[in-house]
């Protein structure tokens, strides 16, 4: 669509602006501050420079939580994108069965972050848990608050089990957009199955895989409350995720500066990332609407 | 072979839905067994149902004031969100302006703000300009990432109406404010539906924001359960019906915005 230059228009987006600067900007000024600046108490501080971002950018803790952040967006958008897909293309397409596995589907994404922890907390203990209770009886050493792989695939599959469903809602509204008419054409031509969703549903899926990739990859590197009530980030620091790190860092020990100084990297980190995916994003659309 | 997996295909939804629904349902037999029960031995189901764990949370006003605390910032939170971003929408959708573009993606870097990040600051300007512990104060939080997530949506769908409808109107003489609300707001009517939906379920899912900023007075309930987790410890059966009563209120929304659902999540273009 051509939109008419206005800058009047700044006033109706005045009230978005101020009231996101109130909730944005003095909390991010606020980090700032901290990040360069030392204190010994009683409000006193005083200017350290590029200190604590040095510190923090050498620091053992930093890179072995960055490295496990990682590991663990790479493994969750590895497994629940294509399963995601592959479960979009096989959901009926209308009528109340697309309904009712819409709905159901949807559920988890509604839990309370902390509820999904306290769920599968529950599911896999080994005394109480359906989960944990089955693979003991099948004689399966499995024991999610000591063994550290038993713990990553917990948390790996509690997050599979509470995002896929994202991912199938954002592939499913994107195969509901394919008018009928391309599939009789495919049929007509005797197109295989992989021709049809080669050519046919991936590219009207595109845009919005690259959103569902977006949040996910935003969200997964930004989780802390599922982990920290599941595993509480152990056992020892094995599933100690950044935002785990930070928050055990800045209210826990009270290293302002340090947690500040992680703070903006972390940030950074996610917004370097977002932007090439947005703007590959808006770059798209910008070329589908010519 | 590949042909008789092909075939089978149309079952996956269905193991997708049983791997779904296994650890609720197991949430759910506990929440109406008794701890001795769930302590006692192992069965998947109750021997002997009861409903005096959710007799315990909604009799004991500390339990049930996290309900009302949670459910009154989330709907003021979600009527702020919308009350904002509905002429930003417009804006974005509409009209080229000074720095727009920059504007849309600095107001979606705010998404992106891992939550972590903001809980400390959070807590020192609301504790300075004394609104700790209030409603509002979690609501006003909960829109760094509600509001750009409603203005993405509500752009999405607006951009789907015609530009001659708000030019008909204006040589018809309507003034905009009412044609906003009168002519325009109808038509994108299951937009508002839907990002009024996800400001719901982001404000009702977050605890971390929720939690820092609260302490007796406007305590969620999510917070409410991780203390009795660590205090009390083994009140299993509790602790569960409390996180089924969690999940009733995103249900019954998930029910009536069923049909926008899936357009909602691709942010209103497809």
């Amino acid at each position: 669509m051509q939109r008419k230059h206005n800058q009047k228009a700044w006033f109706l987006v005045l009230p978005v602006f101020l009231l996101v600067a109130f909730s944005a900007i003095i909390p991010l000024m606020t980090v700032v501050n901290y990040s360069v600046q030392d204190s010994f108490g009683n409000n006193e501080f005083y200017w350290v420079g590029a200190e604590w971002f040095v510190e923090i950018l050498n620091s053992e803790r930093f890179h072995s939580a960055l490295g496990r952040q990682l590991m663990f967006s790479g493994l969750v958008l590895a497994i629940e994108v294509p399963l995601g897909i592959f479960i979009a293309l096989s959901m009926p397409k209308k009528g109340w069965g697309a309904s009712i596995c819409l709905v159901l589907m949807a559920l988890p994404l509604l839990i309370p972050w902390n509820v999904v922890g306290t769920i599968w907390q529950i599911f896999a203990r080994e005394d109480i848990g359906l989960l944990g209770h089955t693979l003991a009886a099948l004689g399966v050493d499995y024991n999610y608050t000591q063994d550290a792989v038993a713990a990553w695939i917990t948390v790996v599959v509690m997050d599979v089990w509470h995002w896929t469903s994202l991912v199938v809602l954002l592939c499913y509204a994107g195969l509901s957009s394919i008018p009928d008419a391309f599939y009789q054409a495919a049929k007509i031509d005797g197109a295989s199955r992989w021709a049809v969703f080669r050519y046919i549903q991936l590219p009207k899926m595109k845009r919005v895989l690259m959103i569902a990739v977006l949040l996910r990859f935003m969200d997964s590197f930004m989780i802390y409350t599922e982990p920290f009530v599941l595993t509480g980030g152990g056992p020892g620091n094995a599933t100690t995720f950044l935002s785990i790190d930070l928050v055990k860092m800045a209210i826990g020990q009270f290293d302002l500066g340090p947690a500040a100084a992680f703070s903006l990297v972390y940030f950074l980190i996610v917004l370097l990332v977002s932007w090439v995916f947005y703007t590959v994003v808006t770059v798209q659309d910008a070329e589908a609407s010519k | 072979m590949i042909r008789k997996m092909i075939k089978n295909i149309r079952f996956t939804p269905i193991f997708y839905i049983i791997f779904l629904m296994l650890p609720i349902y197991w949430l759910l037999t506990m929440s109406l067994k008794t701890n001795a029960e769930i302590l006692g031995g192992f069965s998947l189901w109750p021997a002997d149902p009861t409903l005096a764990n959710f007799k315990t949370i909604l009799t004991d006003a500390s339990w049930y004031s996290g309900y009302i605390n949670s459910t009154i910032y989330v709907v003021l939170n979600t009527i702020i969100s919308l009350a904002v971003a509905l002429p930003a929408a417009y804006a974005f959708s509409r009209y080229r302006f000074l720095g727009d573009k920059h504007l849309f993606f600095w107001l979606l870097s705010n998404r992106m703000a891992p939550p972590a990040v903001f809980a400390l600051p959070f807590f020192q300007l609301y504790s300075s300009i004394g609104l700790f512990d209030t409603h509002i104060a979690v609501a006003l939080a909960h829109t760094l990432f509600n509001v750009p997530l409603a203005v993405w949506i509500l752009e999405g769908f607006m951009s789907g109406v015609p530009k001659e409808i708000d030019e008909t109107a204006e040589i018809d003489g309507y003034s905009f404010p009412t044609f906003f609300t009168r002519i325009f707001m109808p038509l994108i009517g299951s937009g508002i539906g839907v990002a009024a939906f996800f400001c719901f379920m982001f404000s009702w899912v977050e605890l971390l924001i929720a939690r820092t900023l609260t302490s007796v007075d406007a305590k969620p309930i999510a917070a409410v359960m991780t203390r009795t987790v660590s205090a009390s410890g083994m009140d299993w059966g509790v602790l569960a019906a409390a996180g089924i009563l969690t999940i009733v209120p995103g249900a019954i929304v998930i029910w009536f915005v069923r049909n926008h659902i899936a357009k909602g999540f691709a942010l209103g273009r497809v």
